[in-house]
């Protein structure tokens, strides 16, 4: 079985976020970009599969621009046994248009478990997972905090991580899942593996030979900083803190 | 979201997340995709495994005992950077292993130290003069993490006079007896694979030089008490003792009487990859100074606002950005087999005696912190100053260059 592994590129979770000046956007020239948390413990997932011997391959892709190569020889320094980068340019790919390719790469490579971060740490959006579930008709099992997989019975279990606690779910494979920050400690990339994934394959492909056309469907007005936290206060007593919440900031 | 997992991370990594919220300083010319990967890599196992103990190690002059850091980074196959994959190494080049020894001396200065003559001084000239026997026998040990390695050529009376060294070793049945004393050996307390340089024949001077390979435990041989440093504390050194210390034939490295350039080609090898410890010094003092600059405000502002302090750090920037460039540079010529003996002698010239300017400037920007040991400027200065006296002092190196060039026009 082989397993399909999303990973996305954003800026570095330990990065201190700058608005550009024209409000158009977050600024990412000379800023540190990484793999997305959520995409890393997803390709730890894959990668564990594959070395419990449920799977025997991982592929990653990454849908952006040249850079996003970056990201991909990460993955292949992981572990990951090959890669592939849709080269959208540098233009924004939305959730659904991600989907579909996404969609088109699982029609090419037939993989029997496609896995990938509940969301990316810049946008938020929580949507691809189950946008490219949907357009496969495949089983999600969304915010995985454990994923065990029968492969005689072609089957997944997965622990979801909902509101009122954990939700045990099973899937037949093929089938997508999207995973939480508990499921694992992704490894790093050691040294012999970093030499290695040099010689190791990034397939370039390009979102029209996929038959998928990225659409805009949404236009950015502006992007602004959080308001900035006013200065707090030092009360005198616990009687004083206990008005304060009270009466003035009404909490109690 | 970011926030969430910059905190999360913080927990985790707390070393790391601030190294990352430091400025950014661009290595883009010095290193493609593979390189920047290897040394971000090294980096984190350093941060995580190495700096949580810097403080300690230095205070205690010991390194730790809970934890086997030599054997971690054995682990991390840190060890055998230059070494062949048959014997457990990674087989690359010395631009690697500079990468290495920056990212371990920017975490700790004496386990960069302490690293420089394992990975270095001890494997990488048993690699480069041993018999496969010999390669066989001792490498996979030392790569791997469980042998500590030494090298041992100055004495008590020849320091940069080396080739004037009186330890001798008189040939006898089988192999040969060594008697003398061997001073200031990196390692030498904990190390169980030395190599050791003695004199075979004195009347032949530098010809008469020949290097041994000594194992602790080996009758007659002993380590004397160890030495208290200056800086470098942790990275033990001491003096060697040889009385009738037999050595067998075939621990001999290279050929008798050869010794002279086994010693001579290591040193320029070795000054290359040291140079690069007071590269991570530098890194570690732009650490410490830039979010400090940040943060302590007087008269009313961060005292990163004063011009003063930016021509400080715009200082210490550019000191390390260059010699940052020059090391590099000479360890990419190493790789394409080009050892120019003054270059490796500039490298480190230039880069010890700029990180102890610059751990002096670290040291002013946070005042009276810095004069503190309660923050680690003190220890990066004791630290970077040991880098213009081993491996052959400024002194040394300035008449190195200064003769090859004389010689060559």
């Amino acid at each position: 079985m082989k397993v399909l592994v999303a990973v996305k590129r954003v800026v570095d979770y330990a990065v201190k976020i700058r608005v550009k000046a024209d409000k158009s956007g977050v600024e990412t020239t000379n800023v540190k970009m990484s793999m997305n948390p959520f995409c890393e413990i997803a390709l730890e997932e894959a990668l564990r599969i594959r070395e419990s011997g449920a799977a025997s391959e991982v592929v990653a892709v990454s849908v952006g621009p040249d850079q996003c190569t970056d990201t991909l020889r990460t993955a292949l320094a992981m572990g990951a046994d090959r890669a592939v980068h849709v080269y959208a340019g540098a233009t924004p790919v939305l959730p659904l248009s991600v989907a579909k390719i996404l969609k088109a790469l699982v029609q090419v490579e037939q993989p029997g478990l496609l896995i990938l971060g509940k969301q990316a740490i810049d946008d938020d959006c929580n949507q691809t997972g189950q946008m490219v579930a949907g357009l496969l008709r495949w089983p999600q099992g969304t915010f995985a905090s454990k994923v065990v997989l029968d492969k005689a019975k072609n089957v997944a279990t997965v622990d979801r991580e909902v509101d009122g606690g954990i939700e045990t779910i099973s899937l037949d494979l093929p089938a997508v899942i999207t995973t939480d920050l508990r499921l694992n400690q992704p490894r790093y990339a050691t040294l012999p593996n970093i030499m290695k994934a040099k010689s190791k394959v990034i397939k370039k492909v390009t979102p029209a030979e996929l038959n998928v056309e990225i659409k805009s469907d949404m236009e950015t007005i502006q992007v602004t900083e959080p308001p900035k936290r006013k200065a707090g206060v030092i009360v005198s007593s616990v009687d004083e803190l206990i008005d304060k919440l009270k009466n003035e900031a009404r909490v109690l | 979201m970011q926030r969430f997992f910059a905190t999360r991370r913080a927990a985790i990594f707390c070393w790391d997340h601030r190294s990352k919220q430091r400025a950014s300083f661009s290595t883009s010319l010095l290193f493609d995709d593979t390189q920047k990967q290897f040394k971000e890599s090294v980096h984190q196992f350093a941060q995580e495994n190495i700096a949580p103990h810097a403080a300690k190690i230095d205070a205690t002059n010991y390194f730790p005992k809970d934890v086997n850091l030599w054997k971690l980074m054995g682990d991390f196959n840190l060890h055998g950077i230059t070494a062949p994959e048959e014997y457990g190494g990674l087989g690359l080049g010395y631009l690697y292993h500079c990468i290495a020894m920056e990212e371990i001396s920017r975490a700790s200065g004496s386990v960069g130290l302490s690293y420089g003559a394992h990975s270095n001084l001890c494997i990488n000239q048993l690699v480069r003069n041993g018999t496969s026997a010999q390669k066989q026998k001792y490498l996979p040990k030392l790569i791997c993490g469980e042998h500590v390695g030494a090298l041992a050529m100055s004495e008590p009376n020849a320091g940069s006079d080396v080739v004037s060294m009186k330890c001798k070793a008189d040939r006898v049945d089988g192999g040969y007896v060594i008697n003398g004393n061997k001073m200031w050996c990196t390692n030498g307390p904990v190390a169980q694979t030395l190599v050791v340089y003695a004199k075979t024949d004195i009347a032949a001077g530098s010809k008469g030089i020949t290097a041994f390979i000594i194992e602790k435990g080996m009758p007659g041989f002993s380590t004397a008490q160890k030495l208290d440093k200056l800086g470098m504390r942790g990275s033990d050194t001491c003096e060697l003792v040889f009385e009738k210390c037999f050595v067998p034939e075939e621990n001999v490295l290279g050929q008798e009487g050869k010794g002279v350039y086994v010693m001579m080609s290591g040193l320029d090898l070795e000054r290359l990859v040291l140079a690069a410890g007071p590269l991570g010094l530098m890194q570690a003092c732009l650490d410490e100074a830039i979010p400090y600059v940040r943060q302590r405000e007087q008269f009313g502002q961060p005292i990163g606002e004063f011009q003063f302090i930016q021509g400080k750090l715009a200082d210490m920037y550019t000191s390390l950005q260059s010699s940052r460039a020059f090391v590099y540079s000479v360890a990419r010529e190493c790789d394409n087999g080009k050892v120019d003996r003054k270059d490796c002698a500039g490298v480190i010239l230039l880069a010890a005696e700029k990180a102890t300017q610059v751990a002096l400037q670290a040291i002013q920007c946070l005042g009276g912190n810095g004069y503190v040991n309660e923050y680690p400027t003190g220890r990066l200065l004791r630290d970077a100053k040991l880098f213009e006296i081993g491996a052959g002092t400024s002194e040394i190196r300035r008449m190195i260059i200064g003769r090859e060039l004389f010689k060559q026009d």
